[in-house]
């Protein structure tokens, strides 16, 4: 069975660390902040200006000057810190956030993303994503393996706009988890009940299987 | 003698010298720490043929977007646009130019246009169509794109409490770009909720010095939210 939503940031989670500052997209990413594994701390970076966001208030907190990066209001955690925008890229930029999660239309097996613009489409704009892909030392990409249509999203190589170049080596999606290295996706989990041949099947790019691939672990 | 006095008492003094054809750069993120009473004075003013610089452009019918509403906005640098019916519009009936700009470039370029620098390099947007055309050099076997860096002819911003010398404190996350387009404003007016006098900011805990800011005004805030999220008690 293909992983829900929910599901899949369980799985991103799995991959914090205690004494992580993370950078979250929205969408799926968001989630994340929802399945932090007991006992380790992480602290969450809203590119907006606010580093430790908390959860959403409560009606009577809610505060027009306390926003996180998706406009939505927000709470600062204990031991949170407030900062500028420039301030904010260069935590970002400078490569100070340990782990940035984000969502993307596609990824190819270089690890090239687009994530901002289909063309023919209204282009809203990148927002912060082009800095995020850039700046982060550790960066995982999650989305479903393919499009509604059975279109792959893992690919030889992004057919749209790039947001960045050479930066993605994690991609947790519906189906797997997979790395991305040396010019090709490494299968290295399967989503419960999926076969490798289903995620063959649907992964466009090149493709790299071990003999035995482990269920992922909720 | 005014001395470093900066407060103006009028709307029409605070933007006083706005032309056609000029360049704002807006503080705020979404229509979080906007300068909202400046922006209805650039409407009321009917300035035309302006360039904005902001990372969004309000959504209809507030902060930035009744700009929009007489078009009085011909180019936008912005990095997210997407929350605005007639700013799709105007773009794709070809009446408004948009130039998207990864949001921590557009930071920066705040920052170093008011810092006297005149462009940068960053990683951000090397093989991406924001590259295109611009010049490339490597560092550390890395590519880096430069950037110009951006001055306005009119800086707007928003700040919580200003002293009458300009010295500024934001609240919250309504600081975002305040602080960078403060110093990037050739004209640098900023819109407070409190004006306070002189020695009432600890001087250690204020974001703009005053030496960046040419006009102090008090302001009146609606301070719309965008999306209003709560949880359960």
């Amino acid at each position: 069975m293909a992983l829900t939503r929910e599901q899949m940031a369980q799985r991103v989670a799995q991959e914090l660390r205690d004494g992580y500052y993370v950078n979250l997209g929205i969408g799926i990413p968001t989630l994340v902040a929802n399945y932090v594994p007991k006992g380790i701390d992480v602290m969450l970076q809203s590119e907006n200006g606010l580093l430790g966001m908390g959860e959403y208030p409560l009606e009577a907190q809610v505060d027009a000057d306390m926003i996180n990066a998706g406009k939505e209001t927000v709470t600062a955690r204990t031991g949170a810190a407030i900062f500028n925008s420039a301030e904010s890229f260069a935590m970002i930029r400078g490569g100070h956030v340990d782990l940035t999660v984000l969502g993307a239309f596609e990824v190819d097996q270089n690890g090239n993303i687009a994530s901002w613009m289909i063309p023919g489409k209204l282009v809203k704009g990148m927002g912060g994503a082009m800095d995020l892909v850039a700046g982060a030392k550790n960066i995982i990409c999650t989305m479903t393996h393919a499009s509604k249509h059975g279109d792959s999203k893992l690919l030889t190589q992004c057919s749209l706009p790039l947001t960045g170049v050479g930066c993605i080596n994690k991609v947790i999606t519906d189906l797997a988890l997979l790395e991305i290295k040396d010019g090709a996706f490494h299968l290295l989990e399967r989503a419960p009940g999926v076969s490798v041949e289903e995620i063959k099947a649907k992964t466009q790019g090149k493709l790299i299987c071990p003999d035995q691939v482990p269920e992922m672990q909720f | 003698m005014a001395g470093f006095n900066k407060v103006v008492n009028s709307y029409g003094e605070a933007m006083a010298g706005l032309e056609d054809n000029m360049t704002v750069i807006a503080g705020g993120f979404g229509l979080c720490g906007i300068p909202e009473g400046l922006i209805k004075e650039i409407k009321n003013k009917a300035t035309r043929g302006l360039t904005v610089v902001s990372n969004n452009c309000g959504v209809d019918g507030f902060g930035l977007g009744i700009l929009l509403e007489d078009k009085q906005i011909h180019k936008m640098v912005a990095s997210y646009v997407g929350e605005n019916a007639l700013f799709e519009q105007q773009l794709l009936s070809g009446e408004l130019e948009v130039e998207l700009t990864p949001q921590g470039t557009l930071a920066e370029k705040m920052r170093a246009g008011g810092a006297g620098i005149p462009a940068f390099y960053t990683a951000t947007g090397v093989g991406t169509v924001v590259a295109e055309g611009k010049d490339i050099k490597q560092f550390a076997g890395r590519d880096y794109v430069l950037e110009p860096s951006i001055v306005g002819d009119f800086a707007i911003v928003k700040a919580w409490k200003a002293d009458r010398y300009g010295n500024c404190i934001y609240r919250h996350t309504a600081m975002n770009f305040n602080p960078m387009a403060a110093t990037a404003g050739k004209i640098t007016v900023v819109e407070a909720e409190e004006i306070v006098e002189p020695g009432e900011l600890e001087p250690s805990q204020i974001h703009t010095p005053g030496i960046y800011v040419q006009r102090v005004i008090q302001g009146q805030f609606e301070k719309r939210i965008e999306k209003r999220t709560v949880r359960g008690a």
